[in-house]
């Protein structure tokens, strides 16, 4: 079984080598048709890796990126005011964080529909009141929900680099690529590239040249609570780490369980080894 | 091995036992299928993969009844009911990774076995039904898992079953029907998704039944070996359980390990980030891709971009997509071979190898763009596919002097042992020391 896999192995690197750097030349010219135009550069996540966990007091920040900016645009729709004590915060916190929405509720006894405040068990409420208001305010352009915007994005990993994420577990191709994104406004174009009318030029995007969104984020566009000074750095990797936790909120729960659980099957398949030998050994083979 | 001669002769010591053996023996049925069952005392590791995809059907099975309780096959409710089971179900998120992950280990292994199949001829006379009834398998899990990839309606979900529903438009006069007979409709909508829904549901437990089929043919012929000559005498073999039962069971945790890593650390590794995104008629994603399990096919479908005849591209390369599958039927007559395991063939062997190879470049081209030299890359591989049943087998069978047979699988079990020195020759049986070779 050792030749069959190593064989596959042996079989695959070497056809697969042979491949890209062939016809790598034939791509460079002219308009690119592969995006994003420049890869994002890989971040250390507190999130990443076999034991990894949210930094309670970055999902805060970048709480507050999203609620002072983000929030004008992007819903957060299946994220609850009640999730927001994975944060850190207390039950008050919470309650008074979501006293400061109003959310629409009813009919009442009369047919009417009212506004109270947010409870704990309500969902953010996004910016606009349905998708053709969203429409209208940008141009034509939706600003996508943010519930699980980290986990649909991500670049492609091309070969031999999607072999070895196995083995380094990355699964963060999506924050990585909110803080390249964020980060790589305000840079001048090419000069052959044609940049269309009242897009914004990034060479991070993924889906082409430039997109509808202007920059969002400079520095300093938030106050800390922490101190902690708010660069466009901080910023854009504060709120990539926010929406990994939206996206993923049971990420630590996971790998914590991962960990017990592989554990036990590393220990069981060794005692299960050893079982198979001594049963074996009765007999040749 | 005093244990073989259990075979057949289950007796029942206790009153109840007795009592049901004499009405319905279902405890004998077991005992003889998986604990006195002769199997070879030569299978190595690669045969360990039948109990894994038994395990894997019933994992499936499991989660995929809980995951029901919760989902909701509606196009409004049911990208929104998945991320309730991620969010509020408790260890929904866990249940799903299971699920999704789930597939691709029960695709992973299969492809192991069917691999194992070709390279010891396990499907030649008297097992042609046996593998055939293997392949009926594969084709029933292709189904499960395209309509399963529909269910969670997100991009890739609705735009992956447009393109696959779309196949069938390729046929002249009977296309359009049958694909408006497939979506229940003219696009893939709230129809398709509920068809979809209740299909997923069924085909599994038709797999389970045609697995019976499967198993009770393998329990006919019995099981084939790395020698594959066939069990000739009681020395051959050794009883199921304790040793293909322990060794299994060892094959299985390892199996499991590592699809737990998936699940636990890498769980949107197989998955594409689009399926995150709601399902949008209007929004087309710039790469449709299928998943992985899939691609082979999804090169050869795509690399066939020129007309033959009649049969314009588009068909043409239908047709050749489910001819790369319906080829697997007749695999047991288009080897022309009397020897079975490629041990001891070795132009077969060389071909399997390459044949191996060319099934993961083909997938790795079903990822890429159909375009520039991905495109001719991708005819060569599909040419090399079909030639590879087509002519090689055929031919090689009649040409190819293979090396000499052992007599038996007791004999060469011994000669492999005194060769390598590594373990102790005991026994009566011993064979001539000159070499396999």
């Amino acid at each position: 079984m050792k030749n069959i896999i190593a064989m596959i192995g042996a079989a695959a690197v070497a056809l697969t080598l042979s491949v890209p750097g062939a016809f790598a030349a034939e791509e460079m010219a002219a308009q690119p048709t592969h995006f994003p135009m420049e890869e994002p550069v890989e971040q250390d996540w507190s999130f990443a890796g076999p034991f990894g966990k949210y930094d309670k007091g970055q999902l805060q920040r970048g709480l507050k990126v999203y609620t002072e900016v983000c929030s004008a645009c992007h819903s957060l729709k299946r994220v609850a005011f009640r999730n927001l004590e994975e944060l850190g915060y207390s039950e008050e916190q919470v309650k008074s964080f979501a006293a400061q929405y109003d959310i629409e509720d009813g009919p009442n006894a009369d047919g009417e529909m009212f506004t109270r405040p947010g409870l704990p068990a309500d969902h953010f409420p996004g910016p606009y009141a349905n998708e053709e208001q969203a429409k209208a305010a940008n141009n034509g352009a939706v600003p996508p929900d943010f519930s699980l915007i980290a986990k649909a994005r991500g670049v492609e990993r091309g070969f031999p680099q999607f072999i070895f994420d196995i083995f380094t577990q990355y699964q963060q191709g999506g924050p990585d690529y909110i803080h390249a994104l964020l980060t790589g406004f305000g840079q001048e174009p090419p000069a052959h590239l044609a940049v269309p009318e009242g897009l914004h030029y990034n060479p991070y995007f993924g889906a082409g040249v430039a997109l509808a969104m202007a920059q969002p984020l400079y520095g300093e566009d938030v106050t800390y609570d922490d101190g902690t000074p708010s660069t466009l750095d901080q910023e854009a990797r504060d709120v990539a780490a926010f929406l990994m936790w939206a996206a993923e909120p049971s990420l630590a729960e996971r790998k914590e369980m991962g960990f017990r659980v592989m554990i036990f099957l590393v220990v069981f398949s060794i005692f299960l080894y050893i079982a198979k030998k001594q049963v074996w050994s009765r007999v040749e083979h | 091995m005093s244990s073989l001669e259990h075979h057949g002769t289950y007796t029942p010591t206790s009153g109840i036992g007795k009592w049901i053996d004499a009405r319905m023996p279902l405890p004998r049925l077991m005992y003889d299928s998986f604990v006195a069952y002769p199997v070879p005392r030569n299978l190595n590791y690669a045969y360990t993969f039948g109990g894994i995809l038994s395990l894997m059907l019933v994992a499936q099975i499991l989660t995929g009844v809980v995951l029901a309780m919760h989902y909701t096959s509606d196009t409004g409710l049911a990208f929104t009911s998945v991320e309730n089971i991620m969010r509020d179900v408790n260890h929904g998120w866990l249940l799903r990774y299971m699920h999704a992950n789930g597939a691709s280990f029960f695709f992973f292994a299969v492809y192991l076995h069917i691999f194992r199949g070709m390279y010891y001829g396990s499907y030649k006379a008297p097992r042609e039904l046996l593998w055939i009834l293997g392949c009926i398998i594969y084709l029933l899990m292709m189904a499960t898992g395209f309509m399963g990839y529909v269910l969670p309606w997100g991009q890739m979900s609705f735009w992956g079953a447009t393109v696959i529903t779309g196949f069938f438009t390729a046929f002249p006069v009977i296309g359009d029907p049958i694909q408006q007979f497939l979506l229940g409709g003219y696009a893939v909508d709230n129809a398709t998704l509920n068809r979809f829904f209740s299909l997923h549901y069924l085909l599994p437990f038709m797999i389970a039944g045609v697995v019976v089929l499967h198993v009770w043919a393998l329990h006919v012929t019995g099981q084939t070996n790395p020698t594959g000559i066939e069990v000739k005498s009681k020395t051959d073999t050794v009883a199921f359980t304790p040793y293909a039962t322990v060794k299994d069971s060892f094959a299985m945790m390892v199996f499991f390990a590592i699809f737990a890593y998936f699940i636990f650390y890498l769980p949107n590794y197989l998955g594409h980030p689009d399926n995150y995104t709601e399902a949008n008629a209007l929004v087309t994603p710039a790469h449709i891709v299928p998943e992985w399990y899939f691609l082979p096919f999804y090169a050869i479908l795509r690399g066939i971009t020129f007309n033959i005849g009649p049969i314009d591209s588009k068909l043409g390369g239908v047709l050749a997509m489910f001819g790369s599958i319906a080829v697997l039927f007749v695999l047991p007559w288009l080897d022309t071979s009397k020897v079975r395991s490629a041990d001891y063939r070795p132009w077969y062997k060389l071909f399997f190898w390459i044949f191996v190879a060319d099934a993961i470049f083909l997938g790795w081209l079903g990822s890429k763009p159909a375009e520039g030299v991905y495109t001719s890359l991708a005819q060569i591989a599909t040419a090399y596919y079909f030639i590879f049943f087509l002519i090689i087998l055929p031919v090689l069978g009649l040409i190819e002097k293979p090396r000499r047979l052992p007599n038996s699988i007791t004999e060469a079990v011994l000669e492999r042992n005194r060769a390598s020195g590594a373990q102790q020759v005991t026994g009566s049986a011993a064979a001539s020391p000159e070499n396999r070779g």
